[in-house]
């Protein structure tokens, strides 16, 4: 039994009865299969009971939590159960020495590229970073780094912007609150996108607080911002460009607030329920000769992240095949 | 021949084990890398623990080996549980540490084998065998403190390991 992640949307109370958790809800109740879960993400107003955390704590299952604009609050990150005090000193090794370091967070930025690029192919837009890249190899600090990174996302909106609809262009990413409707869609993938990533590193040993391309003293688990540069654009992207080129998203998923644009419910039920199957999705791993899914390619990247730690083997990020 | 003190004996019984199934394995696991809490196979290893052998003392803990359960009988019996034969000879080397690590602390035990799925048992003693063990604490050892961990070897076993992907990703 594969364990999945549960959404939930609608207001109600998360409690726990015996052994057996529930949800309540103006339909009623419904028991959840604990063993069946693997993390629960909560859009609803949904009151918890204390007795529930404990339960959800004691199987290890990460809560994250969305306000009402849904975007990621945060999380009920059960105590850590993985301990590798070895694996924790190699991740402090290689943030603390700049060469190792920059090598990790160029890898990240070379591996996001090379699938913003795949993306354009597939979205019918010509480009390539190459001078970029280059440049990037050049580069010796981690904000120069970055500042490649927003360029080469800068030309990759640009041009992925081309194949856009008319109503549904990029023009300019903005953010919090995004100014249209594709900024808003980027941004509440974007923001689902980052805790499932949490999720992942909380089943491995890394200690997500510890990156390489963002600062640790970001005080958010900014691993998993290092690792979401791989995934946004094979995974958020994607399921964006798909929605609104298939007409699935229209302008009236949308509504207007604070300033900006955000999805109303109906749309962030649509999007939510793009982005479960697309997690479900299984491709075929070239290495691996079995079938995984896109959401278990996350924590391959964390084992691979893990092998580059220990020093079995230099980290190469995930460019989609697929 | 050095003789081990029991002072020096952190060798977990599992990392015995894994002596005998993989050294990358062993490698990872004794460095905290473990993955083992999702695999449906570990689940089905204690739903077995939990519904078999009722009354006996289960999960004895004494240093750092832990025996499933422990029988009294004219000698006292050191109890594992497994599910199949596949990796026989990494149980009997588990079993055999245990009594090594026993006789240290002076006590005199045999270990039984269980295998409740084939309603089968297997009786180890540790006689004539202490050299094997003492081999295998030296192995197990050296194996942890590579730097790196031993370069993974492809087998049958891979396939249903839980570092299958850890080991070829």
């Amino acid at each position: 039994m594969r364990k999945k992640s549960l959404t939930l949307f609608s207001d109600g109370t998360l409690y726990r009865k015996e052994n057996t958790l529930y949800f309540e809800n103006a339909q009623g109740k419904k028991p959840l299969a604990i063993e069946g879960i693997y993390d629960i993400y909560i859009y609803g107003k949904v009151t918890i009971t204390s007795q529930a955390l404990h339960f959800l704590a004691q199987k290890g299952i990460a809560v994250h939590f969305f306000n009402h604009y849904g975007y990621y609050d945060g999380s009920f990150y059960p105590r850590e159960s993985l301990h590798s005090g070895d694996l924790v000193i190699k991740q402090a090794e290689h943030y603390l020495d700049r060469e190792k370091r920059l090598r990790l967070a160029k890898l990240f930025v070379r591996g996001a590229s090379k699938n913003m690029e795949r993306n354009l192919k597939r979205f019918g837009a010509e480009g390539n970073f190459s001078e970029l890249l280059e440049e990037l190899e050049d580069t010796r600090k981690i904000t120069d780094v970055m500042n490649v990174e927003a360029r080469i996302r800068q030309e990759y909106y640009a041009l992925w912007d081309e194949t856009l609809p008319d109503g549904f262009k990029i023009v300019k990413r903005t953010r919090r609150p995004p100014q249209n409707e594709m900024n808003a869609l980027i941004s509440f993938l974007n923001s689902r996108l980052y805790p499932a990533i949490i999720s992942e590193l909380y089943n491995t040993q890394l200690t997500p607080t510890i990156s390489y391309l963002h600062e640790p003293s970001e005080r958010r688990f900014s691993l998993a911002l290092d690792l979401s540069e791989i995934f946004k654009p094979i995974i958020a992207d994607r399921i964006a460009n798909r929605l609104v080129k298939q007409g699935v998203i229209k302008k009236e998923h949308f509504r207007e607030d604070l300033n900006g644009v955000l999805l109303n419910d109906e749309g962030k039920k649509i999007v939510l329920k793009a982005f479960n199957e697309e997690m479900r999705k299984s491709v075929k791993h070239p290495k691996l000769k079995r079938n995984v899914t896109k959401q278990r390619l996350i924590r391959l990247e964390a084992y691979k992240l893990i092998k580059h730690l220990v020093g079995t083997q230099e980290y190469e990020p995930l460019v989609a095949w697929f | 021949m050095r003789e081990y003190l029991l002072t020096e004996l952190f060798v977990t019984g599992t990392e015995i084990n894994y002596l005998f199934i993989c050294k990358t394995k062993l490698w990872y696991f004794s460095k905290g890398i473990t993955m083992e809490q999702e695999s449906e196979w570990v689940d089905l290893g204690k739903f077995l623990h939990e519904k078999s052998y009722f009354g006996e003392e289960k999960e004895v803990k004494i240093g750092p080996i832990s025996i499933d359960f422990i029988k009294k009988d004219d000698i006292i019996e050191v109890h594992e549980v497994k599910k199949g034969k596949s990796m026989e000879k990494a149980h009997e080397m588990q079993a055999l540490y245990y009594l090594y690590y026993l006789k240290k602390l002076g006590i005199n035990a045999k270990a039984i084998l269980n295998y409740p799925k084939l309603r089968e048992t297997k009786e180890i003693t540790l006689e004539g065998r202490e050299k094997e063990v003492e081999d295998s604490i030296r192995e197990v050892e050296r194996i942890k403190s590579f730097p790196i961990p031993p370069k993974p070897v492809k087998t049958k076993k891979c396939k249903t390991c839980a570092y299958y992907e850890l080991c070829w990703v």
